[in-house]
């Protein structure tokens, strides 16, 4: 078999992307845009306090009212599911679709109403009566880490779900115990300087525009259960259900349609979908249910919530010696899907670009009564490069060192890779003093300078702002995912007249798998794009898969699609020879033709080769009939795309208003397959990271855990005035890990934007005493600071 | 109650009767089968439900559907004949000003009323004209691009 | 999100609409272009029991001016305030004020009468109508009356309208020198906090000063203690630095967005803009 990626026409070119006709003529087909027959629908009745144990339900107003088939509490409902599954390897507390008994934050479903229109079921939930004896709200973290003021889950003690998971320099990484402090201890006894602050990645509320929407139809005639889900990943989803609702995964068939973006939050199945499907199954019937915001706000997951204590030892020269974090992470009031492993990448990420000899991080995960937290653009990553490109541009202030410098003089260097770091992290390749001097020649960083002091001297309050990252992308291997596994499935067929179908396990919710898998696909099969069609997001159609998150698409599920056309090209190679009387070895695929290398033109049609695996008269001996391959791939281990983004900022010195100036960025994802995409993916993870840093921030109440920030009239997702022009550029670095060179660039934007802001804005305060400023960067905080006075 | 109203919804007419406090946007969706307006929020920030009535943009979730009574709406399935693309439409996917789609129709039918106001927009003009669609996708960049485009102006 | 159900009358006139009003039982609002109402409605915080809606009365919308003197209908949408000539070329403030509330959409439905009628404590005509010492014309059950912007507002959400009352119009006397600022809100486009200063200038003194602030506090309200230093001043940057350091707001608003002492500087800070622009016109 062959894998080798052969460089073609449409790799690499800026692809129009083959999604966009019927997006752009609002032909698209989103979960609520559907209706099936017979469908009724659900509404959840939440709770309105944060803590509390549910002392009655009275249902009985909402039952006598017209159009409601059917209204059950979360204990009736726990009578036919059990509580909700975990793919983590930490112990989780019970988690039910809807509380049976207590409730732990706002927006948790006490009741589900059945009803046959939406509004009528709203109507319904309106009039559901909760008595809620209610406890103390816990809200801080590390106040809830001592069990105060009240402890959310009794078999968890002081709050803790994670207490103690440490990683790194001295740590044994079988048993996850701390066995020797000696080179921590010295490193930081004989520093030159040591830069320490606490740190905080605020928690976040991912948005997607499109919010959640499920409908369920059981079919009670041959037990078959259909979910249309907004889901980023239909066969995690299908193995979920399955396994809740008792069921065969053979029984169990997961649809995504389009699906209007996920950033990670569509990763779950959540507590709508189990009950969903459990009521069409208990029902016979098909049921719908439609996020509205206000609850997206409430009860899709949210992101981030890490407090970081960081301490860092370097020499005079500016050379890092070593790094700790103690990190505490806010996980909210249950588990999720992956909510507890999570904060376990923050640890992944503390070298950075950087060699660094000595690393440790110590990480405590605390329940508190709020959403709970997982996977949201980055995941972890962001959490983690933040926290340390702030102390980076802390250690080049404090030795006053140009932040290029200081970044320069620790890089891992091109020939160390592949290169362990002292946490054990593989990291594939990486050129990174290359791409720096690229981002500064970009930016004219000596004219950025001179310009910023020039206006420093009139008065103005600008700054500027640097950060290095590496991520870690392409999740798996499987290993670092024991209970999901994280490979690849893939399909490629030809049919009889030439034409291609090929399918993928990785789901797109915006990211453009129709059009980069096809350009992929179009070259290593010598065909027309347009011949080739791209399937996903259907587990009835799409037979295994994993899905779409941790920038994991093209390098994964892109890989698994050329094994699987490799293979079809060897059977294909084979029919070929026997038509053109010659070895399957010499024969290539290129304009429609299969033919000798260099001259497929001599060969045979790509088409008719086709037609003939079909009808093979007579079919070549040791080959059974048709082309139809496929493949799972697993990588041996992640991909690090990494990147510098530069940025100027200026702060209203009356009012504390932030202006984003200048955004300059050079990326490094290896191989790219379609520019235009990438630079989209960049786009939007920037506005994600600048979001973090100036505009987004998930407030809870301190005293009566109410979510303060439950709309966009309150919460800003950035808007088009708030952006200057990226000005961004790349280079490229390809992974040696799979065939494309490829490494992924999803979340790239979101993990180096925002360490840069801030690093912009702590810049341009410097002059008024300001070491560190905690996210998001308000107005107010930043007025207080020039007015002198704390943040 | 139930009112009756008549509305003309990409050139077609309609006699509705409809409960008052449905919205604009359900009476598209629901009633008409034209589920390209998408909702995004309950708090009328998204703008996701933007759909032109009586020659301005408006957004469908803040608009009952009595009010639309004797107008004429323009969604975005009624901005091009079949086969064909609105200027915006064709720029939009020229220029990938879009990744999920969810908020590219009523993103789009907000250019229509921008470009009205606006033939020749800055990238001021067009990210001022946009303060009422929120993107999670694609950082507002290639969205701009394409209003520019769709203007005839070359980025 | 949709509303709890109601009723739904059309109101051809003004009389109509306050027979309908007065007929209703229960809690029956007037609608026009909605924008204020339908989102709380949408989030139950409102929950009328009827809407009659106004928008169909004919002759209540539109800009005119008169011998220097500007009236607006209740119906003219925050757009057509935006971009009218009479408004551009006599009292480009409002036009100004308008452009900066919501967004398009917003702008495109929403009214001024609305807009006022509402009071919310954040938006941004009310500054500027009582900068402007403009008159809010009223119609109800006991007939016509006028209300000075100034007196018009006088509490959260409370303002100086009968349940049988409407506004049908606003009128002022073209400023000599007007303008607005405001601090935005980034999310919901509200003013944090929004300054209306309109100034009177003779000889370069400034012989008369009305400025008004929204946002801040329950309602607009006047700056007294500005308007009074600015009277008689130069308008110099000085002294719109000593003024603007005048003003004082009680009950001050505080949320996330800003702490009651942000928003008494940022008033002190947005009336040294609004003055300075208004100055400069």
């Amino acid at each position: 078999m062959t894998m080798q990626a052969t460089p073609g026409q449409l790799v690499g070119q800026r692809v129009r992307r083959r999604e966009d006709p019927r997006l752009v003529k609002g032909r698209g087909s989103y979960v609520d845009d559907m209706k099936l027959p017979g469908m009724l629908h659900l509404a959840f009745k939440r709770s309105d306090v944060a803590h509390g144990i549910i002392r009655s339900i009275d249902t009985s107003a909402a039952e006598a009212m017209p159009g409601v088939e059917l209204v059950l509490t979360g204990a009736q409902l726990a009578e036919i599911i059990p509580p909700m599954p975990v793919a983590t390897p930490f112990p989780a507390p019970d988690h039910h679709a809807v509380t049976p008994d207590r409730v732990r934050y706002v927006g948790e479903p006490i009741a589900v109403v059945v009803a046959t229109d939406r509004f009528l079921a709203a109507d319904a939930a309106d009039v559901i009566e909760v008595d809620i004896e209610e406890l103390p709200a816990v809200i801080d973290p590390e106040r809830a880490a001592n069990g105060d003021p009240a402890v959310i889950h009794e078999a968890f003690e002081n709050n803790l779900a994670v207490p103690f998971a440490p990683a790194g320099t001295g740590v044994n990484p079988e048993t996850l115990e701390v066995e020797d402090e000696s080179a921590l201890n010295e490193a930081f006894e004989n520093a030159d300087v040591v830069v320490s602050q606490r740190m905080f990645s605020q928690r976040l509320v991912p948005n997607a525009m499109e919010p959640r929407g499920v409908i369920a139809r059981f079919e009670p005639g041959n037990d078959e259960l259909t979910v249309w889900s907004t889901t980023q990943n239909p066969h995690i989803a299908r193995t979920l259900l399955a396994a809740i609702l008792g069921m065969g995964q053979h029984q169990v068939r997961v649809i995504a349609p389009d699906v209007g973006g996920g950033f990670g939050s569509k990763i779950n199945v959540y507590g709508e979908d189990f009950a969903a499907a459990a009521i069409s199954r208990d029902i016979g019937r098909p049921v719908k249910w439609i996020e509205d915001r206000s609850e997206a706000f409430m009860t899709t997951i949210h992101g981030r919530d890490v407090i970081g204590y960081i301490d860092l030892a370097a020499t005079g020269e500016g050379k890092v010696t070593a790094v700790k974090m103690r990190l505490i992470a806010d996980i909210g009031a249950y588990e999720m899907v992956l909510t507890a492993a999570i904060p376990t990448l923050v640890a992944f990420m503390i070298s950075g670009v950087y060699d660094i000899p000595v690393v440790r991080a110590e990480l405590t995960e605390v329940f508190t009564n709020k959403m709970p937290t997982d996977a949201y653009r980055g995941a972890g990553r962001p959490e983690g490069i933040y926290f340390l490109e702030r102390a980076m541009d802390m250690l080049a202030s404090e030795l006053g060192m140009d932040p290029a410098d200081v970044r320069r003089v620790n890089f891992i260097q091109p020939d160390q890779f592949p290169y362990t770091t002292a946490g054990g992290m593989v990291y594939d390749s990486g050129e990174y003093e290359r791409l720096l001097d690229q981002a500064l020649e970009n930016a004219g960083w000596e004219q950025m300078k001179a310009d910023r002091d020039a206006a420093r001297a009139e008065g103005r309050i600008v700054g500027l702002g640097m950060s290095f990252y590496t991520e870690i992308c392409g999740f798996g291997p499987s290993a670092a995912m024991p209970t999901v596994g994280l490979w690849e499935h893939a399909s490629v067929s030809v049919e009889r007249d030439g034409k291609v179908r090929a399918s993928s396990g990785a789901s797109s919710h915006g990211q453009g798998h129709e059009t980069t898998f096809a350009q992929m696909l179009a070259d290593d099969l010598g065909i027309p794009m347009d011949d080739i069609s791209i399937i996903h997001g259907d587990t009835g159609q799409v037979r295994e898969g994993t899905g779409t998150f941790g920038s994991r698409s093209q390098v994964v599920g892109g890989t698994a699609l050329l094994m699987a056309s490799g293979k079809v090209k060897d059977k294909m190679r084979v029919f070929a020879a026997q038509m053109l009387e010659t070895q399957p070895g010499d024969l290539s695929f290129s304009d429609g033709m299969i033919g000798p290398t260099g001259q497929e033109d001599t060969g045979v049609a790509f088409a008719e080769v086709a037609g003939f695996a079909y009808i093979p008269i007579p079919l070549p001996p040791d080959t059974e009939p048709g082309l139809s391959e496929e493949a799972f791939w697993e990588p041996e281990g992640f991909t690090w795309p990494f990147g510098c983004y530069i940025t100027q900022v200026e702060i209203d010195r009356d009012t504390g208003e932030l202006e984003l100036q200048r955004f300059v960025g050079v990326d490094d994802c290896g191989n790219v397959i379609n520019p235009l995409i990438v630079a989209g993916q960049i786009h939007g993870g920037i506005a994600q990271g600048v979001g973090q840093a100036l505009t987004e921030e998930a407030v809870y109440d301190e005293g009566s855990g109410q979510l303060l920030t439950a709309s966009f009239m309150d919460y800003q997702i950035p808007r088009a005035r708030d952006f200057p022009r990226f000005e961004l550029d790349h280079t490229v670095t390809p992974s040696p890990l799979n065939p494309m060179g490829v490494k992924g660039i999803g979340e790239a934007g979101t993990i180096g934007s925002t360490p840069s802001i801030v690093n912009a804005a702590v810049d341009a305060l410097s002059g008024h005493g300001v070491e560190h400023i905690d996210m998001m960067l308000r107005p107010e905080k930043l007025w207080r600071l020039i007015q002198g006075g704390d943040a | 109650m139930t009112v009756p109203i008549s509305v003309t919804v990409n050139g077609r007419a309609h006699e509705l009767e409809v409960e008052p406090r449905m919205l604009l946007v359900h009476l598209l969706r629901e009633e008409l089968n034209l589920t390209g307006t998408h909702v995004g929020c309950d708090t009328s920030q998204c703008g996701a439900c933007t759909v032109i009535v009586d020659g301005s943009s408006a957004k469908s979730c803040t608009v009952l559907a009595v009010q639309a009574d004797g107008g004429s709406i323009t969604t975005i399935e009624g901005l091009s004949a079949e086969g064909e693309m609105h200027p915006l439409q064709q720029a939009f996917w020229d220029e990938h000003g879009l990744q999920c789609g969810y908020c590219t129709p009523g993103m789009i039918m907000s250019g229509v009323d921008l470009l009205e106001r606006h033939p020749d927009p800055s990238d001021d003009d067009i990210r001022r004209g946009l303060d009422g669609n929120l993107c999670r996708c694609t950082g507002y960049e290639h969205i701009i691009n394409a209003v520019k485009s769709a203007a005839g102006g070359a980025e | 999100m949709i509303p709890s159900a109601f009723d739904y009358q059309r109101a051809g006139s003004i009389a109509e609409a306050i027979a309908l009003k007065q007929g209703a039982e229960g809690d029956a609002r007037f609608i026009a272009g909605g924008h204020s109402l339908i989102p709380l409605m949408k989030l139950r915080l409102a929950e009328p029991s009827l809407l009659i809606d106004i928008s169909g009365i004919p002759g209540l919308s539109g800009v005119s001016e008169d011998g220097g003197r500007v009236s607006i209908g209740a119906l003219t949408t925050h757009a057509e305030l935006e971009s009218d000539s009479v408004l551009l070329a006599s009292a480009p403030v409002v036009a100004e004020a308008a452009g900066e509330i919501g967004d398009q959409q917003v702008r495109n439905r929403g009214t001024i009468g609305g807009s006022l009628a509402h009071a919310d404590p954040a938006s941004d005509l009310p500054a500027v109508v009582v900068a402007l010492d403009a008159s809010i014309h009223i119609a109800g059950a006991g007939g016509e009356r006028t209300v000075a912007a100034g007196d018009f507002f006088s509490g959260l959400f409370e303002v100086d309208l009968a349940e049988d009352e409407l506004i049908t119009s606003v009128s002022f006397d073209a400023p000599s020198q007007a303008a607005y600022a405001k601090l935005r809100h980034p999310a919901s486009h509200f003013a944090i906090v929004g300054v209306a200063a309109s100034l009177t200038v003779e000889g370069g003194v400034c012989t008369g000063a009305r400025v008004a602030v929204t946002g801040a506090s329950t309602h607009a309200q006047r700056l007294g203690a500005v308007e009074e230093a600015l009277t008689g001043s130069s308008l110099d940057d000085d002294a719109i630095a000593a003024a603007s350091a005048a003003a004082d707001v009680d009950d001050v608003n505080a949320d996330l967005a800003g702490s009651e002492e942000y928003r008494q500087a940022m008033t002190r800070v947005f009336t040294g803009r609004a003055i300075a622009a208004a100055a400069a016109r």
